[in-house]
């Protein structure tokens, strides 16, 4: 009985308590009692962090299936339903989600003065939005919640970010918004079509290629702005760069993986064959990314924009190891042997998600110091930093790639899977082996090496508990899954296999 | 769990410990912890592996190959975790463990005074860690993970001292550079894994002949066979890490690390992993022709031309790091003949005595009070007298004088070479050849002017000289006598075991190209090698090497400044290391920063964001400016548009 109920609702309380703790972190005050929102923020999220423990164990590994389902009607008139199930994909980001905003919100302990209390509110809104998204099966619902999520965000970057906000938080909204409106209209369009908003009876629907073209370049655009793809991808680096250093980790860490989560869940099975017959364009889109965006990487002056080129870098991987799958196949026949190749995109998200958002926190902790986030203001913190120094150093060691850290599993998956699909797609893929390693370590170099030059470094205090604990527990998942990836991949087997099943199946 | 199994685990994860335990409580940790934490564990390691190493070669355990855990899995395809102990390995461990425990107990004195003493501790045991791992691994992966994880230690030694610039642009150029090989090395496993659907040691051996005459496609229209691609892409990694031409560059700049990891990582165990793969490797290398040859150039112009640069260099370090260089070239143009034997062979023989001579070195530098420039000493025999013994040993060894250990390694290499059908091989012979001459004549010009000749050094120095703690020459004595012996004692076993000996069938041969079994023929034993030799050509050329240096600078000391100058051109060539480095700087690092920044300002921020983005946006902009124009509220405006509205409407219809 009590099984059951949690089983029903487990996914709506992890949508509504962050929602519902926000409203009550709001409530608290402004900011005479700033501690009390912090107070709230923390015990919400650790609540639902908690929550995922009974989640991913009552999760059945070997079902594709949805799971977790929660059923009800929302508005009649246009048969749109509140939906909520998880598989294998959407379980991990899921849990990626309440992991992230947990440290975003004790990251934020100290460094957050004015409007705490929002401040807190906003991330737990967002957490909740995310999840949703993540959660949702009903098409309307999953908009809902994809557009409801850069409220908060437009927001965080607008109040809390640096000097230059006020543009980026435009420009960021006026990008994702302009693709997501498309995505409605195939939503739209899908329905007509269908009759159902469920996404999974847009599987099975019979659509001509003109069809397919149509719809997959509508999503396309939401998805390639949101993951982001070049040549859509010059929001990024602004609102990255202007967002307070919560906002550029919930950014990098969860809100570029809807992008993969969209090819994924809709582009993938909902229009194989318009996938198959534009895969080499977004493979060379994913390239572009991987050589052109890691060289630009290269002339960053300033650290949070070089992260955030290097996200984009990052997961050029991820569309590149989604839209190997119909070259692998149509080399070697083999169904199987395209698993590596969304697999590795999965795993390339979630290290993503650690690696990118530890030095973001890492980045937020030096701003946080010197309020200045360009590289040439920076050198010699390894003297006065030695513990944020040697964190950083692994986070960083992680964005290169090396194995033994999350950050090599998804490349070294996608790379091995693309030589199956191209041999020149995985030694253009490779070049990032080479191009991390230079942009990575040459910042690291600059900022942490060296002689200290300014004074105001050399009186510099090494990083607090808390900032101990977030870099702590960031270490701790980034060494395990780099040394052992397993749980992490059995989780999404099974899902794979379904995407795989409607990917690979002509619907015309 | 079994025996072996428990003993490796034990092997690699007692320094990881040791590491670990230094790395996360170094404030907590006293100095003395830090360095006693970390020997014990590396020396624990060390005696298991040669308990490990007599189980298995001697006592006749067979190889055992098993996996510790399931790393991940997609598909049909599986990864693993896993342990292949047989000869080959297990003498590695051995040897990697053994002068990792040497420089452990050397870093004790070397490092005294560094604020940096636990981190330093932590390091080598983490970088001893990374290695054992490489050397046990029984796939590609973990191979890989060892691979990459002695680079990132190498790294983070060479920039040990990272308030020095120099220090941070050789460790930043050494991951690079590192990096720029892994790039081939990492698409060298895909390869693999793309045509056996596994990354096991085994069954890639076991498919390598079948892939053999399997040709694929790399550029149109020509027909490459897999296994050459292979083989060369995973070379391209050990170009990378074994510094052969032209990613050798960075070897060098890693001296500026302290000197115990340059004997450490930068002369026995990390730069001669690449050496140790191809050995591993050789039942893929064998089936690919091609490939060998290409091992063998690249091996041998390593060998004489990096040996030349040695000539030039003032700074003792960089000397000896030069020398390293071409040793390494050594060994891996006797990979490119197929005498893999002799190539690991030399790997043993050379990490006694480069770990030696860079001890040495660093022995005199604490004395030196840090000066590192040979013009600056001389005539330190009469302060260093072990020091001085040590060094002698190694130079001798390193010049292949019989019977030290060098001599019985290098012989066979520059014999295998010669007797070798290979094309290139005899390009490879006269490489190798001449190089004898140029090792023997550089070790001894630096030996002479570090050892002999007059002081050249200030009153303050001179007053400070004297020969260094126990726990620094203790580890050179325990080194110099390997160096002096192993050779004899390793030769017959290694080389010439009709039963396989020491590497026992860790490596794997075709028939017709198993050189050294040719050689096998005329060898009676060690001595008899050695006494034979006094009539062999490089045997004259070493001698010599030392002769003509001996003549330049202890007879005339003068003349090697009349040859600077007559040869000023040479000279100069060579002080630029044949302009390497001026072109990776022109071409490479700025190149790519120009390219960077190009891409950046004017794809990025003019075209995409100023154009495209904000254009569009300034575009909406003034249509609704322009757009704005009509609703301008005036009445009489709007009664205008209307008439004109009507008027057209009027013709129109009446027309």
């Amino acid at each position: 009985m009590l099984n059951n109920l949690f089983n029903h609702y487990i996914l709506s309380v992890l949508i509504w308590l962050p929602m519902f703790g926000g409203a009550l972190a709001l409530a608290s005050g402004g900011d005479q009692h700033p501690n009390r929102a912090r107070l709230i923020a923390l015990i919400v999220s650790i609540i639902s962090l908690a929550l995922c423990v009974p989640l991913y164990l009552g999760f059945d590994n070997n079902s594709g299936l949805m799971q977790f389902q929660q059923h009800a009607i929302w508005i009649r008139a246009y048969d749109i339903h509140y939906s909520l199930g998880v598989d294998g994909i959407s379980l991990p980001l899921i849990m990626l989600t309440t992991f992230t905003t947990l440290l975003v919100i004790m990251a934020a302990w100290h460094h957050i003065h004015i409007r705490v209390s929002q401040y807190m509110a906003a991330f737990l809104v967002m957490q909740g939005m995310m999840v949703g998204t993540f959660a949702s099966l009903d098409s309307i619902l999953f908009y809902a919640f994809w557009e409801g999520m850069l409220i908060p965000m437009y927001l965080s970057i607008g109040i809390w970010g640096s000097t230059n906000r006020s543009y980026a938080s435009i420009k960021f909204f006026l990008y994702t918004f302009l693709g997501s409106a498309l995505m409605l209209i195939a939503l739209l369009y899908l329905h007509e079509q269908s009759n159902s908003f469920n996404i999974s009876d847009f599987y099975p629907l019979k659509l001509t290629m003109k069809q397919q073209v149509w719809i997959f370049l509508a999503f396309l655009l939401a998805f390639a702005v949101k993951l982001p793809m070049w040549p859509v991808h010059t929001w990024l680096p602004d609102a990255h760069t202007e967002a307070p250093a919560g906002g550029s980790v919930v950014l990098a860490a969860l809100m570029l993986k809807m992008g993969a989560y969209g090819f994924l869940r809709f582009s993938l099975p909902i229009t194989p064959d318009a996938s198959a017959l534009l895969d080499h364009l977004m493979i060379a889109l994913s390239l572009i990314a991987i050589v052109y965006i890691g060289l630009v990487a290269i002339a960053q002056t300033d650290m949070k924009k070089l992260i955030a080129y290097s996200s984009i870098a990052h997961m050029g991987f991820v569309a590149l190891g989604c839209f190997m799958v119909f070259d692998i196949v149509a080399n070697s026949h083999n169904l199987k042997d395209a698993y590596m190749s969304l697999e590795g995109a999965m795993v390339q998200m979630i290290s993503h998600a650690f690696s990118s958002g530890a030095m973001f926190l890492g980045v937020g902790v030096l701003v946080y110091r010197l309020h200045t986030r360009l590289i040439k203001d920076f050198g010699g913190i390894a003297t006065s930093m030695p513990y944020c120094a040697a964190f950083f150093m692994l986070f960083a060691m992680s964005n290169v790639g090396l194995p033994g850290t999350s950050g090599f599993v998804g490349e070294f998956m996608i790379i091995l899977s693309a030589i199956q699909g191209s041999f020149w797609v995985a030694v253009l893929a490779s070049t990032t082996l080479i191009l991390s390693a230079v942009y990575t370590l040459y910042m690291y170099k600059r900022v942490f090496f060296g002689v200290i030059t300014d004074p105001r470094i050399a009186k510099l205090h090494d990083i607090n508990y808390m900032e101990k604990i977030v870099f702590v527990l960031l270490a701790i998942v980034i060494i395990f899954f780099g040394v052992y990836p397993a749980p992490l991949l059995n989780m999404m087997h099974a899902t794979i296999g379904n995407v795989l099943h409607w990917s690979l199946q002509s619907k015309l | 769990m079994n025996q072996l199994q428990t003993i490796i685990y034990a092997i690699v994860l007692f320094p990881l410990l040791g590491s670990t335990i230094v790395g996360l409580w170094n404030k907590k940790i006293s100095c003395r912890g830090a360095h006693w934490v970390t020997t014990i564990g590396v020396a624990i390691s060390f005696v298991l592996s040669l308990y490990l190493c007599y189980q298995i070669v001697f006592a006749g355990v067979p190889t055992y190959n098993f996996n510790a855990y399931i790393w991940g899995g997609s598909g049909s395809y599986q990864f693993n975790i896993g342990f292949l102990l047989d000869n080959l390995s297990t003498t590695m461990l051995v040897v990697v463990n053994f002068v990792s425990l040497l420089v452990h107990i050397y870093s004790i004195g070397y490092m005294r005074e560094d604020d940096g003493y636990q981190r330093f501790f932590s390091y080598i045991s983490l970088f001893t860690f990374a290695m054992l791992m490489l050397v046990s691994a029984n796939n590609f992966l973990q191979l890989y993970f060892g691979w990459e994880g002695v680079g990132l230690v190498s790294y983070l030694l060479i920039g040990f001292w990272f308030k020095k610039e120099t220090a941070n642009f050789g460790s930043l150029k050494a991951f690079i550079v590192n990096r720029v090989g892994d790039f081939g090395f990492i698409l060298g496993i895909a390869a693999v894994f793309n045509y056996v659907g596994n990354v096991d040691y085994v069954s890639v051996f076991n498919i390598a002949p079948s892939l053999a005459t399997q040709t694929m496609t790399v550029f149109p229209h020509t027909h490459w066979s897999v296994l050459t691609v292979i083989c060369i892409l995973l070379f391209i990694g050990a170009m990378g890490k074994s510094a052969q031409m032209p990613l050798h560059v960075w070897l060098p700049e890693s001296m500026e690390g302290p000197t115990p990891i340059s004997a450490l990582i930068h002369a026995a165990t990390m730069v001669t992993a690449g050496v140790y793969m191809v050995a591993r490797m050789s039942p893929l290398y064998e089936f690919s022709e091609v490939a060998l040859s290409v091992v063998l150039i690249v091996g041998a112009t390593g060998a004489l031309f990096t040996g030349i640069l040695a000539i030039v260099q003032n700074d003792i370090k960089r000397v000896v790091a030069y020398s390293t260089l071409s040793q390494l070239g050594y060994m891996v143009a006797a990979l490119g003949v197929s005498a893999y034997a002799a190539g690991i062979f030399h790997l043993f023989t050379h990490a006694f005595f480069k770990a030696l001579l860079f001890l040495a070195a660093g022995s005199v530098i604490i004395a030196m009070h840090h000066e590192q420039d040979m013009r600056k000493m001389g005539n330190l025999r009469k302060y260093m007298p072990v020091t001085y013994v040590c060094f002698l040993i190694g130079a001798l060894a390193l010049a292949a004088i019989p019977p030290f250990a060098g001599f019985y390694s290098k012989d066979a290499i520059i014999e295998a070479i010669h007797h070798a059908l290979i094309p290139g091989a005899s390009y490879a012979y006269y490489c190798v050849l001449l190089g004898t001459f140029v090792t023997a004549f550089y070790i001894f010009r630096a030996f002479f002017l570090v050892f002999h000749t007059e002081e050249r050094m200030d009153e303050h120095t001179r007053a400070g000289l004297r020969e260094s703690t126990w726990v620094v020459w203790l580890p050179l004595v325990l080194l110099a006598i390997p160096s002096a012996i192993a050779g004899i004692f390793l030769v017959g076993t290694i080389l010439y075991s009709p039963t396989g000996g020491l590497l026992g069938t860790s490596i794997f041969i075709l028939p017709q190209n198993n050189v050294l079994a040719s050689l096998a023929i005329d060898y009676h034993g060690p001595l008899l090698l050695a006494l034979d030799s006094v009539f062999s050509l490089p045997c004259w050329l070493a001698v010599g090497g030392i002769f003509v240096a001996w003549l330049l600078y202890i007879k005339f000391p003068r003349a090697p400044a009349y040859f600077v100058e007559k040869f000023s051109l040479i000279y100069k060539v060579l002080l630029a290391k044949y302009g390497f480095d001026d072109f990776n700087q022109v071409v490479f690092a700025r190149g790519s920063l120009k390219l960077a920044k190009v891409f950046f300002e004017v794809g990025d921020v003019k075209i995409l964001d100023h154009d495209l983005v904000d254009g569009s946006g300034r575009f909406i902009a003034w249509c609704s400016a322009n757009l704005r124009k009509l609703q301008s509220g005036y009445l009489y405006h709007y009664a205008f548009a209307m008439i004109i509205g009507v008027l057209v409407l009027l013709a129109w219809l009446l027309w």
